[in-house]
Protein backbone atom coordinates (compact mmCIF):
# COMPACT_ATOMS: atom_id res chain seq x y z
CA UNK A 1 0.00 0.00 0.00
CA UNK A 2 1.24 3.37 -0.76
CA UNK A 3 0.71 6.08 2.27
CA UNK A 4 -2.24 7.94 1.26
CA UNK A 5 -2.13 9.90 4.33
CA UNK A 6 1.29 11.77 3.46
CA UNK A 7 -0.36 13.14 -0.41
CA UNK A 8 -2.54 15.84 -0.86
CA UNK A 9 -6.06 15.84 -2.64
CA UNK A 10 -4.19 16.53 -5.87
CA UNK A 11 -1.30 14.08 -6.91
CA UNK A 12 0.64 14.43 -10.07
CA UNK A 13 2.76 11.15 -11.23
CA UNK A 14 5.64 12.43 -13.24
CA UNK A 15 8.68 10.75 -14.51
CA UNK A 16 10.73 9.96 -18.04
CA UNK A 17 9.28 8.58 -20.87
CA UNK A 18 8.41 4.80 -19.87
CA UNK A 19 9.37 5.00 -15.98
CA UNK A 20 6.03 3.32 -15.40
CA UNK A 21 4.13 6.54 -14.33
CA UNK A 22 0.98 4.96 -15.65
CA UNK A 23 1.05 1.68 -13.95
CA UNK A 24 1.96 3.78 -10.41
CA UNK A 25 -0.96 6.12 -11.14
CA UNK A 26 -3.44 3.61 -11.84
CA UNK A 27 -2.36 1.11 -9.08
CA UNK A 28 -2.20 4.19 -6.63
CA UNK A 29 -5.95 4.87 -7.81
CA UNK A 30 -7.00 1.71 -6.90
CA UNK A 31 -5.30 1.20 -3.66
CA UNK A 32 -7.27 4.32 -2.79
CA UNK A 33 -10.39 3.31 -4.27
CA UNK A 34 -10.18 0.58 -2.15
CA UNK A 35 -9.12 2.42 0.89
CA UNK A 36 -12.63 3.90 0.69
CA UNK A 37 -11.36 7.41 -1.14
CA UNK A 38 -13.59 9.20 -3.84
CA UNK A 39 -11.14 10.21 -6.64
CA UNK A 40 -10.87 10.78 -10.04
CA UNK A 41 -7.49 9.50 -12.28
CA UNK A 42 -6.88 12.50 -15.16
CA UNK A 43 -4.80 11.15 -18.14
CA UNK A 44 -2.65 14.55 -19.33
CA UNK A 45 -0.54 12.62 -21.52
CA UNK A 46 0.15 14.53 -24.64
CA UNK A 47 3.01 12.49 -25.56
CA UNK A 48 2.41 8.12 -25.75
CA UNK A 49 0.11 7.84 -28.56
CA UNK A 50 -0.91 4.37 -26.98
CA UNK A 51 -0.20 2.36 -23.87
CA UNK A 52 -1.64 4.72 -21.63
CA UNK A 53 -4.26 5.72 -18.68
CA UNK A 54 -6.88 5.41 -21.17
CA UNK A 55 -6.44 1.38 -21.43
CA UNK A 56 -7.57 0.68 -17.65
CA UNK A 57 -10.50 2.81 -17.87
CA UNK A 58 -12.95 -0.56 -17.53
CA UNK A 59 -10.83 -1.37 -14.21
CA UNK A 60 -10.53 1.63 -12.98
CA UNK A 61 -14.79 2.42 -13.79
CA UNK A 62 -15.25 -1.11 -12.16
CA UNK A 63 -12.90 0.06 -8.84
CA UNK A 64 -15.33 3.32 -8.42
CA UNK A 65 -12.12 5.84 -10.14
CA UNK A 66 -13.90 8.52 -12.48
CA UNK A 67 -11.67 8.74 -15.47
CA UNK A 68 -10.63 12.05 -16.36
CA UNK A 69 -9.61 10.90 -20.44
CA UNK A 70 -8.42 13.69 -23.61
CA UNK A 71 -10.94 12.94 -26.29
CA UNK A 72 -8.55 11.93 -28.60
CA UNK A 73 -6.54 9.48 -26.42
CA UNK A 74 -6.38 5.85 -28.28
CA UNK A 75 -7.65 7.75 -31.64
CA UNK A 76 -6.07 7.85 -34.97
CA UNK A 77 -5.26 11.11 -34.74
CA UNK A 78 -2.23 12.74 -32.91
CA UNK A 79 -3.85 15.82 -31.42
CA UNK A 80 -2.54 16.47 -27.80
CA UNK A 81 -5.27 18.60 -27.02
CA UNK A 82 -6.60 18.63 -23.27
CA UNK A 83 -10.15 19.69 -23.43
CA UNK A 84 -12.55 21.32 -20.70
CA UNK A 85 -13.20 17.36 -19.93
CA UNK A 86 -9.93 17.84 -17.86
CA UNK A 87 -10.96 20.89 -16.20
CA UNK A 88 -13.62 18.83 -14.61
CA UNK A 89 -11.66 17.85 -12.66
CA UNK A 90 -11.14 20.63 -10.50
CA UNK A 91 -15.23 21.58 -10.41
CA UNK A 92 -15.39 18.05 -8.66
CA UNK A 93 -13.06 18.95 -5.91
CA UNK A 94 -15.24 22.50 -5.52
CA UNK A 95 -17.98 20.66 -4.72
CA UNK A 96 -16.60 17.87 -2.89
CA UNK A 97 -13.08 18.95 -0.86
CA UNK A 98 -12.18 15.37 0.01
CA UNK A 99 -12.47 14.96 -3.99
CA UNK A 100 -8.88 13.24 -4.93
CA UNK A 101 -7.44 13.94 -8.65
CA UNK A 102 -4.57 11.88 -9.88
CA UNK A 103 -2.48 13.25 -12.77
CA UNK A 104 -0.21 10.87 -14.91
CA UNK A 105 1.92 13.12 -16.55
CA UNK A 106 3.32 12.67 -19.89
CA UNK A 107 6.96 12.01 -20.08
CA UNK A 108 10.01 14.36 -19.84
CA UNK A 109 8.93 17.22 -21.38
CA UNK A 110 5.35 16.30 -21.66
CA UNK A 111 4.92 17.62 -18.03
CA UNK A 112 4.40 21.10 -19.68
CA UNK A 113 0.79 20.01 -20.28
CA UNK A 114 0.50 20.35 -16.33
CA UNK A 115 1.76 24.26 -16.44
CA UNK A 116 -1.78 25.25 -17.72
CA UNK A 117 -3.30 23.79 -14.49
CA UNK A 118 -0.30 25.39 -12.12
CA UNK A 119 -2.31 28.12 -10.94
CA UNK A 120 -5.26 25.73 -9.69
CA UNK A 121 -2.73 23.34 -8.37
CA UNK A 122 -0.86 25.82 -6.08
CA UNK A 123 -3.80 27.22 -4.80
CA UNK A 124 -5.63 23.68 -3.91
CA UNK A 125 -2.06 22.15 -2.90
CA UNK A 126 -0.47 19.16 -4.19
CA UNK A 127 1.84 16.19 -4.02
CA UNK A 128 4.00 15.53 -6.93
CA UNK A 129 5.40 12.05 -7.13
CA UNK A 130 8.76 11.52 -9.09
CA UNK A 131 8.90 8.26 -10.75
CA UNK A 132 12.01 7.01 -12.23
CA UNK A 133 13.46 3.63 -13.01
CA UNK A 134 17.33 2.45 -12.80
CA UNK A 135 16.60 0.29 -15.90
CA UNK A 136 15.86 2.87 -18.26
CA UNK A 137 18.61 3.69 -20.81
CA UNK A 138 18.29 7.52 -20.30
CA UNK A 139 17.91 7.75 -16.05
CA UNK A 140 20.20 4.69 -15.22
CA UNK A 141 22.17 6.91 -12.60
CA UNK A 142 20.57 8.79 -10.08
CA UNK A 143 22.39 11.94 -11.32
CA UNK A 144 20.44 11.32 -14.89
CA UNK A 145 17.36 10.89 -12.91
CA UNK A 146 17.75 13.90 -11.16
CA UNK A 147 18.72 15.62 -14.14
CA UNK A 148 15.07 14.53 -15.98
CA UNK A 149 13.60 15.77 -12.85
CA UNK A 150 14.87 19.12 -12.94
CA UNK A 151 13.56 19.48 -16.63
CA UNK A 152 10.19 18.23 -15.26
CA UNK A 153 10.38 21.26 -12.94
CA UNK A 154 10.96 23.86 -15.02
CA UNK A 155 8.62 22.76 -17.68
CA UNK A 156 5.74 22.61 -15.36
CA UNK A 157 6.79 25.02 -13.09
CA UNK A 158 5.69 23.04 -10.12
CA UNK A 159 8.06 21.04 -7.87
CA UNK A 160 8.23 17.00 -6.89
CA UNK A 161 7.30 16.24 -3.04
CA UNK A 162 8.34 12.83 -2.69
CA UNK A 163 10.36 9.80 -5.02
CA UNK A 164 8.98 6.94 -5.89
CA UNK A 165 11.24 4.34 -7.04
CA UNK A 166 9.79 1.70 -10.18
CA UNK A 167 12.76 0.21 -11.45
CA UNK A 168 12.23 -3.33 -12.76
CA UNK A 169 13.03 -4.80 -16.22
CA UNK A 170 8.91 -5.83 -17.07
CA UNK A 171 8.02 -9.80 -16.61
CA UNK A 172 11.77 -10.58 -16.08
CA UNK A 173 12.23 -8.52 -12.88
CA UNK A 174 13.78 -10.42 -10.00
CA UNK A 175 13.81 -9.81 -6.16
CA UNK A 176 17.74 -8.96 -6.43
CA UNK A 177 17.03 -6.51 -9.58
CA UNK A 178 15.15 -4.98 -7.17
CA UNK A 179 17.42 -4.52 -3.94
CA UNK A 180 20.15 -3.33 -6.52
CA UNK A 181 18.19 -0.42 -7.38
CA UNK A 182 17.71 0.66 -3.70
CA UNK A 183 21.01 2.12 -3.44
CA UNK A 184 20.13 4.35 -6.71
CA UNK A 185 16.85 5.22 -4.48
CA UNK A 186 18.92 6.04 -1.78
CA UNK A 187 21.16 8.09 -4.21
CA UNK A 188 18.25 10.30 -5.72
CA UNK A 189 16.82 10.82 -2.48
CA UNK A 190 20.12 12.44 -1.30
CA UNK A 191 20.61 14.57 -4.37
CA UNK A 192 16.55 15.86 -4.16
CA UNK A 193 15.97 15.84 -0.46
CA UNK A 194 12.65 14.05 -1.25
CA UNK A 195 11.59 11.23 0.86
CA UNK A 196 10.86 7.74 -1.04
CA UNK A 197 7.37 7.26 -0.60
CA UNK A 198 7.50 3.83 -2.39
CA UNK A 199 9.45 0.98 -3.92
CA UNK A 200 6.53 -0.72 -6.45
CA UNK A 201 6.72 -3.64 -7.45
CA UNK A 202 5.01 -6.39 -9.42
CA UNK A 203 5.62 -9.36 -7.73
CA UNK A 204 4.10 -9.96 -4.85
CA UNK A 205 6.09 -12.64 -2.79
CA UNK A 206 9.04 -10.00 -3.67
CA UNK A 207 7.53 -7.78 -1.42
CA UNK A 208 7.68 -9.99 1.26
CA UNK A 209 11.31 -10.95 1.37
CA UNK A 210 12.39 -7.72 0.64
CA UNK A 211 11.20 -6.03 3.33
CA UNK A 212 12.18 -8.53 6.08
CA UNK A 213 15.72 -7.84 4.41
CA UNK A 214 15.10 -3.85 3.91
CA UNK A 215 12.27 -2.80 6.22
CA UNK A 216 13.08 0.67 6.08
CA UNK A 217 11.56 1.05 2.13
CA UNK A 218 8.16 0.66 1.56
CA UNK A 219 7.67 -2.13 -1.03
CA UNK A 220 4.37 -1.50 -3.04
CA UNK A 221 2.82 -3.76 -4.85
CA UNK A 222 0.95 -2.15 -7.81
CA UNK A 223 -0.62 -4.72 -10.80
CA UNK A 224 0.65 -4.24 -14.00
CA UNK A 225 -1.62 -2.49 -15.92
CA UNK A 226 -0.40 -2.16 -19.81
CA UNK A 227 -1.87 -3.36 -22.39
CA UNK A 228 -1.10 -6.76 -23.34
CA UNK A 229 -1.52 -7.43 -27.31
CA UNK A 230 -0.39 -10.98 -26.87
CA UNK B 1 24.75 0.42 -20.18
CA UNK B 2 25.37 -3.02 -18.93
CA UNK B 3 23.40 -6.06 -18.74
CA UNK B 4 19.34 -5.74 -19.08
CA UNK B 5 17.28 -2.72 -19.87
CA UNK B 6 14.00 -2.32 -20.32
CA UNK B 7 13.38 -0.66 -23.46
CA UNK B 8 10.68 0.98 -26.07
CA UNK B 9 11.14 -0.67 -29.47
CA UNK B 10 11.67 2.63 -30.64
CA UNK B 11 14.58 3.53 -28.20
CA UNK B 12 15.77 0.23 -28.88
CA UNK B 13 16.59 0.77 -32.54
CA UNK B 14 18.19 3.86 -31.91
CA UNK B 15 20.56 2.71 -29.32
CA UNK B 16 21.13 -0.33 -31.35
CA UNK B 17 22.26 1.52 -34.54
CA UNK B 18 24.85 3.83 -31.86
CA UNK B 19 26.07 0.96 -30.71
CA UNK B 20 26.62 -0.38 -34.27
CA UNK B 21 29.03 3.08 -35.13
CA UNK B 22 26.06 4.98 -36.36
CA UNK B 23 26.55 8.14 -34.98
CA UNK B 24 24.84 10.44 -37.62
CA UNK B 25 21.29 10.50 -37.73
CA UNK B 26 18.77 12.39 -39.64
CA UNK B 27 14.42 12.02 -39.29
CA UNK B 28 11.70 13.83 -38.97
CA UNK B 29 9.24 13.87 -36.48
CA UNK B 30 6.12 11.34 -36.96
CA UNK B 31 3.70 9.43 -34.36
CA UNK B 32 4.60 6.37 -33.75
CA UNK B 33 8.10 6.35 -34.60
CA UNK B 34 9.02 9.98 -32.84
CA UNK B 35 10.88 8.66 -29.80
CA UNK B 36 13.93 7.34 -31.99
CA UNK B 37 14.52 10.60 -33.29
CA UNK B 38 14.12 12.29 -29.70
CA UNK B 39 16.40 9.35 -28.16
CA UNK B 40 18.95 10.42 -30.73
CA UNK B 41 18.73 14.17 -29.97
CA UNK B 42 19.54 13.07 -26.43
CA UNK B 43 21.91 10.19 -26.92
CA UNK B 44 24.32 11.55 -30.16
CA UNK B 45 25.62 14.72 -28.82
CA UNK B 46 26.78 13.08 -26.08
CA UNK B 47 28.66 10.72 -28.22
CA UNK B 48 30.16 13.20 -30.65
CA UNK B 49 27.52 12.41 -33.11
CA UNK B 50 24.88 14.50 -34.84
CA UNK B 51 21.09 14.20 -35.01
CA UNK B 52 19.47 16.79 -37.36
CA UNK B 53 15.63 17.55 -37.54
CA UNK B 54 15.23 18.01 -41.17
CA UNK B 55 12.97 20.33 -42.90
CA UNK B 56 10.94 17.60 -44.45
CA UNK B 57 11.62 13.68 -44.53
CA UNK B 58 12.77 14.50 -48.68
CA UNK B 59 15.30 16.84 -46.92
CA UNK B 60 16.14 13.68 -44.30
CA UNK B 61 16.77 11.26 -46.94
CA UNK B 62 19.11 13.14 -49.32
CA UNK B 63 21.26 14.18 -46.12
CA UNK B 64 21.41 10.62 -45.28
CA UNK B 65 22.26 10.19 -48.81
CA UNK B 66 25.20 12.79 -48.86
CA UNK B 67 26.18 11.01 -44.99
CA UNK B 68 26.69 8.25 -46.62
CA UNK B 69 28.92 9.37 -49.69
CA UNK B 70 31.49 10.28 -47.42
CA UNK B 71 31.30 6.59 -45.83
CA UNK B 72 29.99 6.63 -42.22
CA UNK B 73 26.94 4.97 -41.16
CA UNK B 74 23.78 7.02 -41.46
CA UNK B 75 20.14 6.59 -40.60
CA UNK B 76 16.86 7.71 -41.20
CA UNK B 77 13.98 6.69 -39.54
CA UNK B 78 9.72 7.50 -40.21
CA UNK B 79 6.51 6.03 -40.37
CA UNK B 80 4.31 5.10 -43.27
CA UNK B 81 3.39 8.86 -44.99
CA UNK B 82 6.88 9.56 -43.91
CA UNK B 83 8.14 6.67 -46.45
CA UNK B 84 6.47 7.57 -49.30
CA UNK B 85 8.02 11.02 -49.42
CA UNK B 86 11.57 9.36 -48.97
CA UNK B 87 10.71 6.90 -51.33
CA UNK B 88 12.59 9.30 -54.52
CA UNK B 89 15.70 9.77 -52.20
CA UNK B 90 15.92 5.91 -51.62
CA UNK B 91 15.73 5.15 -55.24
CA UNK B 92 18.67 7.78 -55.91
CA UNK B 93 20.94 5.78 -52.54
CA UNK B 94 20.11 2.74 -54.55
CA UNK B 95 21.14 4.18 -58.21
CA UNK B 96 23.84 5.48 -55.92
CA UNK B 97 25.17 2.16 -54.27
CA UNK B 98 24.80 3.82 -51.04
CA UNK B 99 24.48 1.78 -47.88
CA UNK B 100 22.27 3.50 -45.07
CA UNK B 101 19.20 2.26 -42.61
CA UNK B 102 15.88 3.07 -43.25
CA UNK B 103 12.97 2.42 -40.17
CA UNK B 104 9.60 2.26 -41.37
CA UNK B 105 7.54 2.02 -37.83
CA UNK B 106 4.27 1.45 -39.60
CA UNK B 107 1.11 3.43 -38.68
CA UNK B 108 -2.32 2.31 -41.08
CA UNK B 109 -2.73 4.24 -44.22
CA UNK B 110 -3.58 5.05 -47.19
CA UNK B 111 -2.89 8.76 -47.08
CA UNK B 112 -2.72 10.25 -43.66
CA UNK B 113 -4.36 7.21 -42.21
CA UNK B 114 -4.05 6.42 -38.54
CA UNK B 115 -1.30 6.76 -35.84
CA UNK B 116 -1.99 3.07 -34.83
CA UNK B 117 -0.02 -0.21 -35.52
CA UNK B 118 0.08 -1.35 -38.99
CA UNK B 119 1.82 -3.63 -41.89
CA UNK B 120 -0.22 -1.92 -44.87
CA UNK B 121 3.21 -1.00 -46.23
CA UNK B 122 4.10 -4.66 -46.78
CA UNK B 123 4.75 -4.55 -50.84
CA UNK B 124 5.68 -0.77 -50.27
CA UNK B 125 9.19 -2.07 -48.71
CA UNK B 126 9.38 -5.75 -50.37
CA UNK B 127 8.54 -4.41 -54.08
CA UNK B 128 8.66 -0.98 -55.25
CA UNK B 129 9.93 1.62 -52.21
CA UNK B 130 11.46 3.98 -55.02
CA UNK B 131 11.45 4.10 -58.77
CA UNK B 132 13.99 1.64 -60.92
CA UNK B 133 14.91 -1.80 -60.70
CA UNK B 134 15.60 -2.04 -56.68
CA UNK B 135 15.21 -3.71 -54.22
CA UNK B 136 16.21 -3.41 -50.13
CA UNK B 137 17.34 -5.53 -47.70
CA UNK B 138 14.01 -5.95 -45.60
CA UNK B 139 13.70 -7.04 -41.87
CA UNK B 140 10.97 -7.53 -39.75
CA UNK B 141 11.73 -7.73 -36.04
CA UNK B 142 9.36 -9.40 -34.14
CA UNK B 143 10.51 -8.22 -30.38
CA UNK B 144 12.50 -5.04 -29.30
CA UNK B 145 15.56 -7.15 -28.90
CA UNK B 146 15.14 -8.62 -31.84
CA UNK B 147 14.84 -4.88 -32.98
CA UNK B 148 18.31 -4.93 -31.38
CA UNK B 149 20.22 -7.93 -33.50
CA UNK B 150 18.55 -6.75 -36.55
CA UNK B 151 19.72 -3.17 -37.07
CA UNK B 152 23.39 -4.79 -36.44
CA UNK B 153 22.77 -7.28 -39.23
CA UNK B 154 20.74 -4.63 -41.27
CA UNK B 155 23.94 -2.48 -41.38
CA UNK B 156 26.33 -5.00 -42.30
CA UNK B 157 24.17 -6.13 -44.81
CA UNK B 158 24.21 -2.73 -46.02
CA UNK B 159 27.45 -1.97 -45.98
CA UNK B 160 28.89 -5.97 -47.22
CA UNK B 161 26.59 -5.55 -50.89
CA UNK B 162 26.41 -1.22 -51.08
CA UNK B 163 22.66 -1.17 -50.82
CA UNK B 164 19.97 0.55 -48.32
CA UNK B 165 18.51 -1.47 -45.87
CA UNK B 166 14.86 -1.22 -43.94
CA UNK B 167 14.08 -1.92 -40.86
CA UNK B 168 9.99 -2.69 -41.27
CA UNK B 169 8.45 -2.60 -37.88
CA UNK B 170 5.12 -1.16 -36.60
CA UNK B 171 3.77 1.39 -34.14
CA UNK B 172 2.58 -1.45 -31.41
CA UNK B 173 6.86 -2.95 -31.50
CA UNK B 174 8.21 0.86 -31.74
CA UNK B 175 5.91 1.61 -28.29
CA UNK B 176 5.74 -1.43 -26.36
CA UNK B 177 8.68 -2.14 -23.91
CA UNK B 178 10.44 -5.22 -23.55
CA UNK B 179 13.86 -5.94 -21.85
CA UNK B 180 16.65 -5.88 -23.91
CA UNK B 181 20.29 -6.79 -23.55
CA UNK B 182 23.16 -5.18 -25.98
CA UNK B 183 25.68 -7.31 -25.00
CA UNK B 184 24.65 -10.45 -26.46
CA UNK B 185 22.63 -8.39 -29.47
CA UNK B 186 26.30 -6.93 -30.37
CA UNK B 187 28.51 -10.36 -30.02
CA UNK B 188 27.62 -11.34 -33.85
CA UNK B 189 29.01 -8.46 -35.72
CA UNK B 190 30.98 -9.77 -39.28
CA UNK B 191 33.62 -8.01 -40.85
CA UNK B 192 32.58 -5.27 -43.58
CA UNK B 193 34.37 -4.27 -46.73
CA UNK B 194 36.64 -0.80 -46.24
CA UNK B 195 34.65 1.81 -48.11
CA UNK B 196 37.20 2.83 -50.92
CA UNK B 197 34.83 4.48 -52.92
CA UNK B 198 33.65 7.80 -50.00
CA UNK B 199 33.90 10.61 -51.23
CA UNK B 200 36.02 11.21 -47.94
CA UNK B 201 38.80 13.48 -49.29
CA UNK B 202 41.49 11.90 -51.67
CA UNK B 203 44.18 14.46 -50.51
CA UNK B 204 45.78 14.30 -54.05
CA UNK B 205 47.00 10.58 -53.04
CA UNK B 206 44.33 8.71 -54.81
CA UNK B 207 41.80 9.40 -57.67
CA UNK B 208 38.80 11.28 -56.64
CA UNK B 209 35.25 9.18 -56.23
CA UNK B 210 32.73 10.16 -57.48
CA UNK B 211 28.86 9.11 -56.32
CA UNK B 212 26.17 9.53 -58.86
CA UNK B 213 23.38 8.04 -60.23
CA UNK B 214 23.49 9.55 -63.40
CA UNK B 215 24.39 7.97 -66.05
CA UNK B 216 24.97 9.83 -69.85
CA UNK B 217 25.02 6.30 -72.02
CA UNK B 218 21.80 3.62 -71.89
CA UNK B 219 24.68 0.89 -71.83
CA UNK B 220 26.38 1.97 -68.89
CA UNK B 221 23.13 2.71 -66.80
CA UNK B 222 22.01 -1.02 -68.11
CA UNK B 223 25.73 -2.58 -67.02
CA UNK B 224 25.08 -0.88 -63.82
CA UNK B 225 21.82 -2.12 -63.11
CA UNK B 226 23.30 -5.89 -64.57
CA UNK B 227 26.14 -5.57 -61.85
CA UNK B 228 23.35 -4.34 -59.05
CA UNK B 229 21.54 -7.37 -59.87
CA UNK B 230 24.59 -10.05 -58.93
CA UNK B 231 24.63 -8.27 -55.48
CA UNK B 232 21.08 -9.28 -55.22
CA UNK B 233 21.74 -12.49 -56.05
CA UNK B 234 24.14 -13.07 -53.51
CA UNK B 235 22.07 -11.34 -50.67
CA UNK B 236 19.12 -14.29 -51.87
CA UNK B 237 21.81 -17.04 -51.71
CA UNK B 238 23.37 -15.64 -48.42
CA UNK B 239 21.19 -13.35 -46.11
CA UNK B 240 18.10 -15.17 -45.69
CA UNK B 241 16.80 -15.22 -42.46
CA UNK B 242 13.74 -17.24 -40.50
CA UNK B 243 12.43 -18.23 -37.63
CA UNK B 244 10.34 -21.71 -37.59
CA UNK B 245 8.01 -22.77 -34.62
CA UNK B 246 6.58 -26.27 -34.13
CA UNK B 247 6.29 -26.97 -38.34
CA UNK B 248 7.94 -30.37 -38.35
CA UNK B 249 4.39 -32.26 -37.60
CA UNK B 250 2.40 -29.32 -38.55
CA UNK B 251 -0.75 -29.68 -40.66
CA UNK B 252 -1.25 -25.79 -40.70
CA UNK B 253 1.23 -23.60 -41.62
CA UNK B 254 1.11 -20.10 -40.43
CA UNK B 255 3.17 -17.26 -41.86
CA UNK B 256 3.42 -14.07 -40.49
CA UNK B 257 5.81 -11.65 -39.41
CA UNK B 258 6.56 -8.55 -36.85
CA UNK B 259 3.94 -8.09 -34.46
CA UNK B 260 1.30 -10.61 -36.01
CA UNK B 261 3.82 -13.11 -35.39
CA UNK B 262 4.17 -12.56 -31.85
CA UNK B 263 0.21 -12.67 -31.52
CA UNK B 264 -0.34 -15.69 -33.79
CA UNK B 265 2.44 -17.82 -31.63
CA UNK B 266 0.26 -17.03 -28.60
CA UNK B 267 -2.62 -18.42 -30.78
CA UNK B 268 -0.58 -22.00 -31.94
CA UNK B 269 -0.18 -22.25 -28.10
CA UNK B 270 -3.74 -22.28 -27.70
CA UNK B 271 -4.49 -24.38 -30.40
CA UNK B 272 -1.89 -27.08 -29.62
CA UNK B 273 -3.23 -27.83 -26.14
CA UNK B 274 -6.80 -28.17 -28.45
CA UNK B 275 -4.76 -31.20 -30.46
CA UNK B 276 -4.30 -29.10 -33.59
CA UNK B 277 -0.78 -29.44 -35.38
CA UNK B 278 -0.32 -25.74 -36.02
CA UNK B 279 3.14 -24.53 -36.85
CA UNK B 280 4.60 -20.93 -38.03
CA UNK B 281 7.81 -19.80 -40.52
CA UNK B 282 8.10 -16.05 -39.45
CA UNK B 283 9.65 -14.89 -42.15
CA UNK B 284 12.32 -11.65 -40.48
CA UNK B 285 13.92 -11.20 -43.95
CA UNK B 286 10.84 -9.65 -46.07
CA UNK B 287 13.54 -9.03 -48.99
CA UNK B 288 15.45 -11.66 -49.30
CA UNK B 289 12.05 -14.08 -48.59
CA UNK B 290 12.49 -17.43 -46.95
CA UNK B 291 11.26 -19.15 -50.47
CA UNK B 292 13.28 -22.12 -49.60
CA UNK B 293 11.44 -22.60 -46.31
CA UNK B 294 8.29 -22.48 -47.56
CA UNK B 295 8.73 -24.79 -50.33
CA UNK B 296 9.70 -27.56 -47.81
CA UNK B 297 6.90 -27.05 -45.26
CA UNK B 298 4.53 -27.76 -48.26
CA UNK B 299 5.53 -31.16 -48.41
CA UNK B 300 4.63 -31.66 -45.10
CA UNK B 301 1.65 -29.19 -44.28
CA UNK B 302 -1.25 -29.22 -46.18
CA UNK B 303 -2.74 -25.91 -45.45
CA UNK B 304 -1.08 -22.38 -45.24
CA UNK B 305 -2.63 -19.74 -43.43
CA UNK B 306 -0.82 -16.05 -43.83
CA UNK B 307 -2.13 -13.20 -41.23
CA UNK B 308 -1.01 -9.29 -41.53
CA UNK B 309 -2.24 -6.10 -40.48
CA UNK B 310 -3.25 -5.26 -43.91
CA UNK B 311 -5.66 -6.49 -46.60
CA UNK B 312 -2.94 -9.43 -47.55
CA UNK B 313 0.11 -8.37 -49.24
CA UNK B 314 2.81 -10.81 -48.16
CA UNK B 315 0.04 -13.70 -48.92
CA UNK B 316 1.18 -13.58 -52.66
CA UNK B 317 4.78 -14.22 -52.23
CA UNK B 318 3.50 -17.54 -49.91
CA UNK B 319 1.46 -18.86 -52.61
CA UNK B 320 4.79 -17.73 -55.50
CA UNK B 321 7.02 -19.58 -52.87
CA UNK B 322 5.02 -22.65 -52.46
CA UNK B 323 4.05 -22.66 -56.13
CA UNK B 324 0.60 -22.92 -55.23
CA UNK B 325 0.78 -26.63 -53.89
CA UNK B 326 -1.48 -26.09 -50.96
CA UNK B 327 -4.22 -23.66 -50.20
CA UNK B 328 -2.86 -20.07 -49.18
CA UNK B 329 -5.57 -18.44 -46.39
CA UNK B 330 -5.37 -15.12 -45.32
CA UNK B 331 -6.88 -13.37 -42.18
CA UNK B 332 -6.02 -9.59 -41.41
CA UNK B 333 -6.62 -6.87 -39.85
CA UNK B 334 -5.96 -3.24 -40.98
CA UNK B 335 -6.49 0.50 -40.62
CA UNK B 336 -4.70 0.54 -37.04
CA UNK B 337 -7.14 -2.78 -35.54
CA UNK B 338 -5.07 -5.95 -34.17
CA UNK B 339 -6.34 -9.24 -33.64
CA UNK B 340 -6.66 -10.77 -30.63
CA UNK B 341 -4.01 -14.59 -30.36
CA UNK B 342 -8.52 -15.51 -30.04
CA UNK B 343 -9.34 -14.17 -33.49
CA UNK B 344 -6.33 -16.18 -34.71
CA UNK B 345 -7.63 -19.01 -32.97
CA UNK B 346 -10.95 -19.17 -34.72
CA UNK B 347 -9.01 -18.90 -37.83
CA UNK B 348 -7.18 -21.93 -36.77
CA UNK B 349 -10.16 -23.75 -35.67
CA UNK B 350 -12.08 -23.13 -39.07
CA UNK B 351 -9.22 -24.10 -41.25
CA UNK B 352 -9.03 -27.38 -38.73
CA UNK B 353 -12.88 -27.94 -39.53
CA UNK B 354 -14.08 -31.41 -39.77
CA UNK B 355 -10.22 -33.00 -38.46
CA UNK B 356 -11.22 -32.03 -34.56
Amino acid sequence: MFCLQELKNNIIICGHFGCGKTNVAVGLALDMARAGRRLGIVDLDIVNPYFRTADSVPELERAGVDCFIPQFANTNVDIPSLGGEISAVFARQTDDPFYTAIFDVGGDNGAIALRRYRPELEKRGYSMLFVASMYRPLTETAEDAVAGLREIEACSGLHATAFINNSNIGRETSADDIAASLTYTDKICELTSLPCLAVTLHNASYAKQLHSKYPEYNFTVISDSTKKLF
Amino acid sequence: MSGKVLMKGNEALAEAAIRNGCIHFFGYPITPQTELAEYMAKRLPKVGGLCLQAESEIAAINMVLGAAASGVRAMTSSSSPGISLKSEGISYMVGSDLPCLICNVQRGGPGLGGIQPSQQDYYQATKANGHGDLHLFVVAPASVQEMVTLVGRAFDVADTYRTPAMILADGALGQMMEPVDFDTALAGKREVPEKTWATCGHEGKRKKNIINSLFINPDELEKSVLEREERYKLIEKNEVLWEEYLVDDADIVIVSYGISARICKSAIEMARAEGIKVGMIRPITLWPYPKAALAKAANTASKFLVVELNMGQMVDDVKVAIDCRRPVSFFGRTGGMLPTADDVLAEIRKLNGGKQ
